[in-house]
């Protein structure tokens, strides 16, 4: 009679139920399907950006388009001339500006130009690139910087 | 046998979903690595308008206006006197609330200006740490209004303003910056 009983207790299923995992996963896999934005160029300037404690966040992404301006990485890893970079292109004549941030302002009336500038740039070159956004009448940029290392 | 057949119909018929878990599994994977959470981070600034031919730009009294001059070795002249960059915020602050008292500094916060004007070899970091300054003396000021209206500070203030509300803070203590041309 005992033994009887054990072996049915033995005999139901112990399994823990699975079916909601993939659920789980879908919905995640969701939000970083939503939240991703692929990284769509190589930058091929260095950009070391300067520290800064006056930051704001940017965080609609979709509103951003990139200038980089840095010392041009060269294949053999040295550091050639200072250049400007947009998307995937070095700028060789800077009054291209004008007409490619023309282009993406009407693509999106609320553009904001983040200028990532490397920290060791010349003023000269970042007037002249701020010069070009004011024909382009991108009027909004932001000085892509860094937070302050914590000071000890 | 007629018992046997019954039971072969009730099996139901399923489709295997143990292996959809790893192939959502695989795909988030490669959204988290993909991902980018990191927002860029950046000191926000609004260029000014191209101007016509014929257009002068808009006349600003003397007083109202701190001059802050950066040369190539990232020297400082505020208003003509030798300074450090850690002396500008100071200074900012001082010509913004000045409210007329100093005839050197800015009659109100309202008019008050801030001009910076760089070198063609100053070194882009000098002027984002002379820039970050200048905000930074801002900065503190809406802090200390916000305060005044009973908010911990600024940020707590703005959190509060929907997307039409006119952010009043700013209105007192307008933030004008402007950056002028090198010449070279």
């Amino acid at each position: 009679m005992a033994s009887q009983h054990f072996k049915k207790k033995a005999e139901t299923k112990q399994g823990i139920p699975t079916a909601s995992l993939p659920d789980i996963i879908f919905m995640l896999l969701i939000f970083f399907m939503v939240s991703t934005v692929l990284r769509e160029t190589t930058i091929q300037v260095r950009t070391i950006l300067p520290r800064a404690e006056a930051l704001t966040k940017i965080d609609q992404k979709r509103l951003l388009s990139y200038i980089y301006i840095g010392p041009h990485k060269k294949p053999d890893g040295r550091l050639g001339e200072t250049r400007v970079q947009i998307d995937d292109a070095l700028i060789d004549d800077l009054t291209l500006i004008r007409t490619i941030m023309y282009n993406k302002l009407l693509e999106q009336p609320k553009l904001i130009v983040s200028l990532r500038i490397d920290q060791d740039a010349k003023m000269k070159l970042v007037y002249d690139v701020q010069q070009e956004l004011r024909e382009a009448n991108t009027l909004r940029i932001n000085y892509s910087a860094r937070p302050e290392a914590p000071s000890s | 046998m007629a018992g046997l057949l019954k039971k072969k119909k009730r099996q139901e018929a399923e489709i295997p979903t143990a292996s959809m878990a790893d192939i959502a599994f695989l795909l988030l994977i490669f959204f988290l690595v993909t991902t980018t959470i990191d927002v860029d981070t950046g000191i926000g600034m609004t260029l000014p308008p191209k101007l016509e031919e014929d257009q002068e730009p808009p006349p600003v009294r003397e007083r109202n206006m701190l001059k802050i001059l950066v040369n190539a070795q990232g020297q400082v002249l505020i208003e003509d006197k030798l300074a450090s960059i850690q002396q500008i915020r100071e200074e900012v602050k001082k010509h913004i609330t000045n409210n007329g008292v100093d005839p050197n500094y800015a009659e109100s916060p309202q008019k008050a200006v801030v001009s910076i004007k760089t070198d063609c070899e100053t070194s882009y970091n000098t002027y984002i740490q002379v820039l970050d300054e200048v905000w930074m003396a801002y900065f503190e000021l809406w802090d200390a209004e916000a305060r005044k209206l009973g908010y911990p500070n600024y940020n707590a203030y703005r959190a509060t303003l929907g997307p039409d509300d006119e952010n009043e803070i700013r209105k007192i203590i307008p933030a004008q910056i402007s950056v002028a041309e090198p010449d070279c």
